[in-house]
């Protein structure tokens, strides 16, 4: 046995342990499990729920209680997982949180994916009434586009109030009051939509119960799509496609892109189209602008402006730096405006009048996004009339009795349907940057990449720095994933220490493949890697792999556009952005 | 190297120049009962006095606490053998001709035997000082607590000087290890372990921060050293410091001592300008800076991941251990935790040796340890005692005994955190292990005394009531278990409590020790536990009975007037808040207990005593 390689004892099986940061991890990693809800893989441990209890005995014969996810695993000692007196634990535990909980389950969105439920069903907890019965009834938060806070069933784990701290470095969410007063709310008790919250959703990724969760448009969906009147025309974005098939029992990262043209058409949009496709659009008019930056002594480092979250951080946090942020629209964006403006002309039977545009995000904030003041039409009408997350499309699919696994492959619809692999791989951490690189190298050099993968730039972790070398031209790229991280950044080019002259950043931690959208998974700690692994076989197993070999792309441009940066361009796919800070509660970020 | 010998010297000389030393209580609770105008007052005298019968010169000294606040405002003639009580800004020129001036001791305002009503004249026949031993305290109330210079004459800073010029850390750890120190904060951990883990991390930065969170109701005993001596503790800290390795320190106070926050302001000022804190101490290379962080109130802060949190800024809520602060503590940096009365021993340690420590106390608990003496007792204050003195000598020797003569019935130990414990556990020994098995713990140290006349369910009420409110609500355990916990004991202490509640308030006891995160939630079912076990019979008599055996609980009361005893006075009926009371003149009155209060004012109000209550 290697130095630092110890064992311990889980249920009398010698257990091998290295680098695990917590006992936890240590029991999931022998292939057992205890129950948690405060406890997840990507945040600080917290030890508040006290559902992963077990009861240790060390050498000397001492027995102690202690959390798992807080405690250090230790050489040589015996943990026992399901005593009487951890169960007795954790049983009141959730005696305890159901006697002070809202327990509407029937109309709760997280029934059936919620945490609290599922542990009162595991261990038979019949008597709800034991305890004293809630009180102190709570006004749902209603004011954000896409988030949904409802205090009546918060367990106070404060999964979510880390996740706004550790990723975004923000305290939008915090805890009020003490003992048995204390609850969450947003920054000095205004309604989220009044803070400084970005919507990336992270809080909902975590969060066990049903006290946040994602302001669903499925209903209206449904009453567009049965309206004989009209035409819903849906996109869907690289990262839902790796994602979705875990409602179904899929693992991570399967590619089920076929397979959701499938179900769409079945549940009767009209025609689908690909945000991969515009995603290569995306590429064609940011390595344009970049390189235009780049040689034109352009404001540098540009910021790609993809991420909606990121956008309104930038908005909200420094506003004196929008200059640096792309004004290319984000894929879905610039698919909204194509399909919009293009649309009637392909399909005749479909006008600006009738369409309906629905997007399929693994994002919260793209609900958000839409609603933007500049995506609004003459009409009054936004470019895009709904977003809808994964998790929506997938209780979608669900409620139209589709068997998804077994549904024949369709393809997109054309012309706005086909894609490259630098489109997919815009999901993941990095694979902006990896695609822009693809391209700028032949806007640059005038030759082809012929190595198109650049390793560097892959991987969740947060921060990734590259050099890349356009045939003699050096260019420094910064990657990073999470507000906290972006927030530094934005420092370092303030303090004038910034070398690099292209940063990408997504909001989400490794990514929109790990979106505040995307199907639930509180204890995966390696889903993220998963799923952009998803994209990545994407990318290797597609036909192209540029964005400017897109067919479909080089049609656009031929048929309408012109080239990348025209006049047309930039009525359709570019943006502006604004200083937003006004009227909303500004924190300080960390 | 400033030689501190030579400091203590004249600092002495100092002392001797100021001729009758007259002590005046200046702490906390005689401050409250007008101590500064008695000083005032004594200083006016002072001044215009030429020639006194011994002395050529008077000093009034305004010290820190003697610990006999009930009595207070205490003044002490230090060479005059005499201790005045109660004494009142009209008093002073009484004491100053008569005693002062004349010699003649001012018999009314001595302090009188409670049993005999005897007034003592000897300070040292005074029995709640005579029974003490007091170290940690042994300076408070003996010297001006703002001046360093009579700090330094009562040997202050010798110690430091003394770990300074050896300069072997290790040495000092062994010595603090030997002394079998134990933590005064309430865990009881020995003192030079925590050191030792500590230490182990050197050669980084770390911290030693003082725990003076004292948030226990009813006990001052830090309060008092921070008022009282102040250089002692910072002295305390420096020697930890060095033995640590750390060159930087907090003191957690909670703002609502103000007085010992200004004092220690004081102190650090001034120890900084004569180089006993902060760069190069005594001209050494040791460095050691001080900050004060004032805590916001939470009872919880005490504890010391969430005081830890607490200087870092975020919000007051404890952190799991392990890591223990020793590895990862303040601003994730190794941190030694220490309680003001713990660190005020260390000095005595270094300069008296480990053995002397060691030589007080019992078998697993060496020296002495402080405890804040209230409730039904004759004698209340803050008492020091060797760890091993049984209840019955604190209560009965010291404390004086039950007040108005009523019979002992129990006793909680240990502020919110401990448990009650009752006649048989009068002869146990007061220490970390014999407590803890009886089902109560040292803690801060806090005595309450309760009465015959206490209802041991009301007690549970209260306590709980306490903890529920200063739980940080964090974990689930805690947060609801004592909300529901508290819920039963004001179902029962109203008289509509049910059998079954009995079990619900065990199981959540037990629970609730068992799973909660930190030492709030893992003590704050003792008060229900030990009275659950020592006085279920109450329980039972407030569920089955609807009755309150010591007629404490008003919903349980009733109060009758007995129609042949009452003249029809209307004097009752007239004082009733609540209009509670019926009857014509000259004819028998009644209560009507729909509108009844409890409040007893009638009871008192009669004149042929016809009213009872039951």
């Amino acid at each position: 046995m290697s130095e630092d390689k110890k064992t311990l004892i889980i249920e009398g099986k010698e257990v091998e342990f290295t680098n695990e940061p917590n006992l936890l991890e240590v029991i999931r990693k022998a292939g057992m499990n205890v129950p948690t809800f405060c406890y997840r893989p990507d945040l600080t441990p917290f030890g508040a729920c006290r559902m992963c209890v077990v009861e240790v005995i060390y050498p000397n014969g001492r027995t102690m209680i202690n959390s798992s996810c807080t405690m250090p695993p230790e050489a040589g000692i015996k943990v026992l997982l399901n005593t009487e007196r951890v169960r007795k634990i954790r049983k009141m535990v959730l005696e305890l949180l159901l006697a002070n909980h809202d327990r509407e389950c029937t109309s709760c969105d997280k029934s059936g994916s919620c945490e609290l439920q599922q542990y009162a069903e595991e261990y038979g907890i019949k008597d709800v009434k034991k305890y004293a019965q809630k009180e102190d009834w709570q006004e749902i938060d209603n004011s954000s586009d896409c988030l949904v806070r409802d205090n009546n069933k918060c367990i106070l784990c404060g999964a979510c109030v880390r996740a706004c701290h550790e990723h975004q470095g923000l305290q939008v969410l915090g805890f009020a009051n003490r003992g048995s007063a204390t609850h969450v709310q947003p920054m000095a008790g205004k309604p989220l939509a009044d803070t400084e919250c970005i919507n990336c959703g992270q809080c909902a990724a975590v969060c066990p119960t049903g006290a946040l969760t994602i302001k669903s448009v499925v209903n209206d969906v449904w009453a567009e799509i049965t309206n004989p009147n009209k035409k819903v025309v849906a996109q869907f974005a690289p990262s839902v496609r790796v994602a979705l098939g875990e409602m179904f029992g899929l693992k991570p990262g399967v590619n089920t892109t076929n397979k959701i043209n499938a179900a769409l058409k079945k549940i009767g949009f009209d025609l689908v189209f690909d945000t991969n496709f515009s995603a290569d659009l995306t590429i064609m008019e940011e390595a344009q602008e970049f390189v235009t930056r780049l040689t034109t002594g352009g404001t540098l480092p540009m910021f790609t402006s993809c991420c909606p979250g990121w956008v309104r951080f930038l908005e909200l946090q420094h506003p004196d730096m929008l200059n640096h942020l792309s004004t290319c629209k984000s894929p879905q964006g610039m698919l909204g405006a194509v399909i919009r403006e293009y649309v009637p002309q392909y399909y005749p039977e479909i006008t600006k009048e009738n369409l309906v545009s629905v997007s399929i995000m693994p994002c919260t904030a793209k609900k958000y996004e839409a609603k933007r003041e500049q995506f609004k039409m003459e009409d009054g009408r936004q470019e895009i009339d709904y977003v809808m997350t994964t998790q929506e499309l997938g209780r979608m699919i669900k409620s139209a009795g589709i068997d998804f696994n077994s549904l024949e492959d369709v393809p997109a619809d054309s012309p706005f349907g086909q894609y490259t692999g630098a489109g997919t791989i815009f999901g993941v951490s990095g694979g902006v940057a990896e695609a822009a690189a693809r391209t700028a190298y032949t806007l640059v050099t005038g030759q082809e990449l012929q190595n198109v993968v650049i390793n560097d730039m892959r991987g969740t972790h947060r921060v990734k720095t590259v050099e890349l070398d356009l045939n003699g031209t050096k260019v420094k790229v910064k990657i990073v994933n999470t507000l906290a991280e972006a927030e530094k950044c934005m420092r370092e080019i303030k303090e004038g220490k910034a070398d690099y002259q292209l940063l990408e950043v997504m909001a989400c931690p490794g990514g929109c493949i790990n979106g505040g959208g995307q199907p639930l998974s509180f204890n995966d700690s390696n889903i993220k890697e998963q799923r952009a692994q998803g994209l990545y076989t994407d990318d290797e197993q597609g036909q192209y792999r540029k964005s400017h070999e897109n067919p479909e792309i080089k049609e656009l441009y031929d048929k309408h556009l012109e080239k990348p940066n025209s006049h047309k361009s930039h009525e359709l796919l570019h943006t502006s952005y604004s200083d937003k800070r006004s009227g909303c509660y500004i924190g300080i970020a960390k | 190297m400033i030689d501190i010998i030579e400091e203590q010297n004249k600092a002495q000389e100092h002392i001797k120049q100021q001729g009758l030393r007259v002590l005046v209580c200046a702490g906390t609770g005689c401050v409250a009962n007008g101590s500064l105008k008695v000083i005032e007052k004594f200083k006016e005298l002072g001044a215009n006095v030429s020639a006194l019968t011994d002395y050529d010169k008077m000093t009034i000294v305004p010290t820190g606490c003697h610990g006999f606040c009930e009595q207070g405002v205490l003044v002490i003639i230090p060479d005059k053998h005499v201790t005045y009580v109660k004494v009142k800004v009209e008093d002073v020129e009484e004491i100053f001709e008569s005693h002062i001036k004349n010699g003649t001791p001012v018999e009314r305002l001595l302090y009188k035997d409670p049993k005999t009503n005897e007034a003592i004249h000897k300070n040292d026949d005074i029995n709640f000082y005579a029974k003490q031993t007091r170290t940690a305290l042994k300076n408070c109330g003996k010297i001006n607590a703002e001046s360093l210079e009579e700090a330094i004459s009562v040997r202050g800073y010798e110690a430091l000087a003394k770990v300074i010029t050896e300069n072997n850390p290790d040495n000092v750890i062994d010595t603090i290890t030997k002394s079998g120190l134990r933590g005064r904060g309430g865990g009881g951990f020995p003192t030079g372990m925590k050191w030792k883990f500590t230490a182990a991390n050197r050669g980084g930065k770390s911290y030693v921060v003082c725990n003076g969170d004292e948030g226990d109701p009813g006990a001052f005993m830090d309060r008092s050293v921070m008022e009282g001596d102040p250089h002692k503790l910072l002295e305390g800290m420096a020697i930890a410091a060095f033995a640590i390795g750390a060159d930087e320190g907090y003191i957690y106070v909670r703002a609502e001592y103000p007085l010992a926050i200004k004092r220690l302001r004081k102190a650090i000022a001034d120890a900084e300008e004569r180089h006993f804190l902060g760069e190069n101490i005594m001209g050494s290379d040791f460095s050691f800076t001080l900050h004060i962080k004032e805590g916001a109130g939470a009872f919880v802060c005490g504890e010391e991941t969430a005081l830890i949190a607490s200087i870092e800024g975020e919000r007051g809520m404890p952190r799991p251990k392990p890591p223990f602060p020793a590895n990862k503590g303040l601003f994730g940096r190794p941190t030694l935790i220490n309680n003001v009365e713990t660190l005020a021993n260390v000095p005595l340690i270094i300069l008296n040796g480990a053995d002397w420590f060691a030589s007080m106390g019992c078998d697993t608990s060496k020296g002495t340890k402080t405890f804040a003496l209230t409730g039904e007792v004759n004698n209340t204050g803050l008492i020091e005692v060797p760890m091993g003195t049984t209840l019955r000598q604190i209560i009965f020797d010291i404390g004086g005994g039950i007040r108005g003569g009523k019979k002992f019935k129990a006793v909680q130990i240990g502020g919110p955190s401990g448990g009650c414990l009752t006649e048989e556990h009068l002869d146990i020994s007061m220490d970390y292990d014999s407590l803890i098995k009886a089902g109560a713990m040292v803690g801060s140290g806090g005595l309450v005394v309760m009465a015959e006349d206490t209802c041991m369910v009301e007690v549970a009420r209260f306590f709980m009531n306490f903890t529920k409110n200063e739980s940080c609500g964090k974990c689930v355990p805690c947060r609801e278990g004592t909300k529901n916990m508290l819920k039963i004991l004001e179902k029962i202490v109203k008289g509509k409590g049910e059998m079954s509640d009995l079990d619900k308030l065990e199981e959540l006891a037990h629970t609730v020790k068992d799973g909660s995160l930190c030492g709030l939630g893992k003590t704050a079912p003792n008060p229900v536990l030990s009275t659950l076990k020592y006085f279920k019979d109450e329980y039972i008599a407030h569920i089955k009975d609807h009755k309150c055996p010591a007629g404490v609980c008003s919903a349980m009361k009733k109060i009758t007037i007995n129609a042949d005893l009452c003249k029809g006075c209307t004097k009752c009926a007239r004082t009733c808040p609540v209009g509670a009371i019926e009857g014509t003149v000259k004819n028998p009155h009644k209560i009507n207990q729909e509108k009844c209060i409890k409040c007893e004012a009638c009871l008192n109000a009669c004149p042929f005593k016809a009213i009872s209550k039951e």
